[in-house]
């Protein structure tokens, strides 16, 4: 009899996690690894833009956008941004800095199903803020993988840099494309002798001038192609330098046995 | 308990599946014409076109559906319009609505084909798809469900069915990396699959431009039928998938002119394409996807 509740328990838990606006997986295994028990306040000074339907799960377009200047008194120092539901929750760790400008930063991200996605900023005074946003991954024929592979592993590590022609309140928004295919490695081994283990950018540098404006250490829930928009302060003429490393790692989800690979570099001259 | 009978029947509703309605379209190929919808949990992704090319010999069932009870419908239709046996199994491609059937043909004596990358990308897919299968469509999947190919295409390939020969033809990245045609020599019919969207909005889970360079080769053939993915048999070529090359290079000249203009994705899924809007059925439902796939891959062409 154990055996048969067992199993109706079973049959019905996919009709309960239907009822997908929960917040088990953050506050039993997100919040405890990331943030022990630090306090952290819900808070509007941050919000996320994101489609309520997500038309493609490979590529969800993000944006977090504070609402405070980052001044030398008072700035976001770090920000991280976790999808609840995907496999390996963990999107990225971003640190801002006074010369960031505005810890704003749009990115586009794998949703696996319907989920939150949750971003946290520390303060540089400890406070600890958070928002989030329900996401509803679409049905339909895609999945959160990226659409040709071969194409992408062709131009890998390849940057550029866009500029908005204008600044605004002092401030310059720039663009930054990466191609890298960012394998999930999650797939079913013992259909295929292609197995691909995850393969992704872990940390990325953006530097102006030779100072830090964003650091980010990312993970496979980043879309293929990885694609970044921040702001930084500009001064006339100046350089623009992204870096990039990438890595293998044996599981999709855990990180404890990984190699590092390569590093990639990307200068450019702007005139602000 | 009632849970636990359900189960146990599991496989008799199988065998219970009336048989797929399928149309002769030319001598000796039986095409299921789907209805065209979105995929949900009332029609279990039962929603491409699917069929049979039967020979002399033996049967070539070409796409095999969105679920197994889909599956064991289309080999009920087999067996009620011939009595040779199937002897391959060709899948056109790895989007669910084609392959999600392969299950109850796996026997021996029969052959699976696919693209070369058909395999690889299945295995991508198979968690996802497996997981969300029963929310989305009310379909259970499991790891028996994923059937790759025995025969991985890279160019061409001639299979032949008792005096009718099939030329098998797998495609550079256009609807997927992993695009596979079908030829019928004898009565010149070309099954196309998801290279031809008809009335039902083209979805692109592949490369636009790689998609439109097919295109302009597919349009040069004189075929006498084309049997799409998705939409009714096609009489008139290269008539037949001028909308879908009208639709795609709409895609690419608006997408190229906001990359130029520096907008950013967010902003091109919001006027990109409209006034295509009328001439499809589903527009809402993939027209903002196909888009934000267009544009990420344009956004590096220049490379
Ligand atoms: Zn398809």
């Amino acid at each position: 009899m154990k055996t048969l509740s067992t199993f109706i328990i079973l049959l019905l838990l996919p009709f309960v996690s239907l009822a997908a606006e929960d917040e088990s997986r953050w506050l039993n295994d997100i919040k405890p690894q990331y943030f022990a028990d630090k306090p952290i306040k819900a808070s509007d000074l941050l919000t996320i833009e994101a489609p309520y339907r997500a038309e493609d799960p490979a590529l969800v377009p993000v944006k977090i956008i504070s609402k405070i200047p980052q001044t030398p008194e008072r700035y976001i120092k770090k920000m991280w941004v976790f999808v609840d539901k995907n496999p390996y929750p963990f999107v990225g760790e971003f640190t801002f800095f006074p010369e960031t400008g505005k810890a704003d930063l749009a990115m586009r991200i794998r949703v696996n199903s319907y989920s939150y996605v949750r971003a946290i900023a520390e303060m540089n005074n400890g406070d600890m803020l958070m928002t989030k946003k329900f996401v509803k991954a679409s049905g339909g024929c895609s999945a959160p993988i990226g659409t040709d592979l071969d194409a992408a592993m062709k131009r890998l590590g390849k940057m550029k840099f866009r500029l908005k022609p204008e600044t605004k309140e002092g401030l310059a928004q720039a663009q930054l494309l990466i191609s890298h295919p960012n394998i999930t490695g999650m797939q079913m081994d013992q259909v295929t002798r292609f197995v691909r283990k995850p393969y992704f950018m872990d940390k990325l540098t953006v530097t102006y001038n030779g100072k830090p404006v964003l650091m980010a250490k990312t993970d496979i829930a980043i879309s293929q192609d990885p694609n970044f928009r921040f702001y930084f302060i500009p001064q006339g003429q100046g350089e623009l330098k992204a870096e990039f490393t990438d890595v293998h790692c044996e599981s999709p989800i855990s990180r404890t046995v990984c190699e590092p690979s390569k590093k990639y570099v990307k200068t450019q001259q702007v005139n602000l | 308990m009632r849970f636990l009978i359900l189960f146990l029947l599991w496989p008799a509703i199988l065998l219970a599946q009336p048989a797929l309605s399928v149309t002769e379209v030319a001598p000796g190929i039986f095409v299921h014409f789907a209805k065209q919808e979105f995929p949900n949990p009332h029609n279990h992704d039962h929603i491409a076109n699917i069929g049979f090319i039967v020979g002399q010999r033996c049967v070539a069932v070409i796409d095999t559906g969105g679920s197994p009870q889909q599956g064991q419908a289309l080999k009920k239709a087999i067996e009620y319009t011939t009595d040779k046996p199937v002897c391959y199994v060709i899948n056109t491609h790895v989007h669910p609505d084609h392959i999600y059937g392969n299950r109850v043909f796996k026997q021996p004596g029969v052959k699976f084909i696919g693209h070369y990358r058909l395999a690889r990308a299945m295995a991508a897919r198979a968690p996802f798809d497996i997981d969300r299968a029963k929310e989305q469509w009310d379909v259970n999947l499991s790891a028996e469900d994923i059937v790759p190919p025995d025969f991985n295409i890279h160019k061409q390939m001639r299979i032949d069915l008792g005096q009718r020969h099939l030329l098998l033809t797998a495609h550079p990245t256009a609807h997927t990396d992993n695009d596979l045609s079908v030829w019928d020599e004898k009565t010149n019919t070309a099954w196309l699959a998801d290279l031809l969207f008809i009335k039902h909005i083209p979805t692109l889970d592949g490369s636009l431009k790689g998609w439109l360079s097919e295109i302009s080769k597919l349009e040069k053939q004189t075929y006498q039928f084309v049997v799409p993915g998705h939409g009714p048999l096609a009489t008139h070529w290269p008539q037949a998938i001028q909308p879908e090359k009208r639709y795609l290079q709409t895609l690419l000249t608006e997408i190229r002119e906001q990359i130029k203009q520096g907008k950013y994705l967010e902003e091109a899924v919001k006027t990109v394409g409209l006034s295509e809007k009328p001439h499809w059925q589903l527009f809402d439902a993939y027209h903002q996807r196909n888009v934000m796939s267009a544009f990420a891959e344009l956004e590096w062409e220049d490379e």
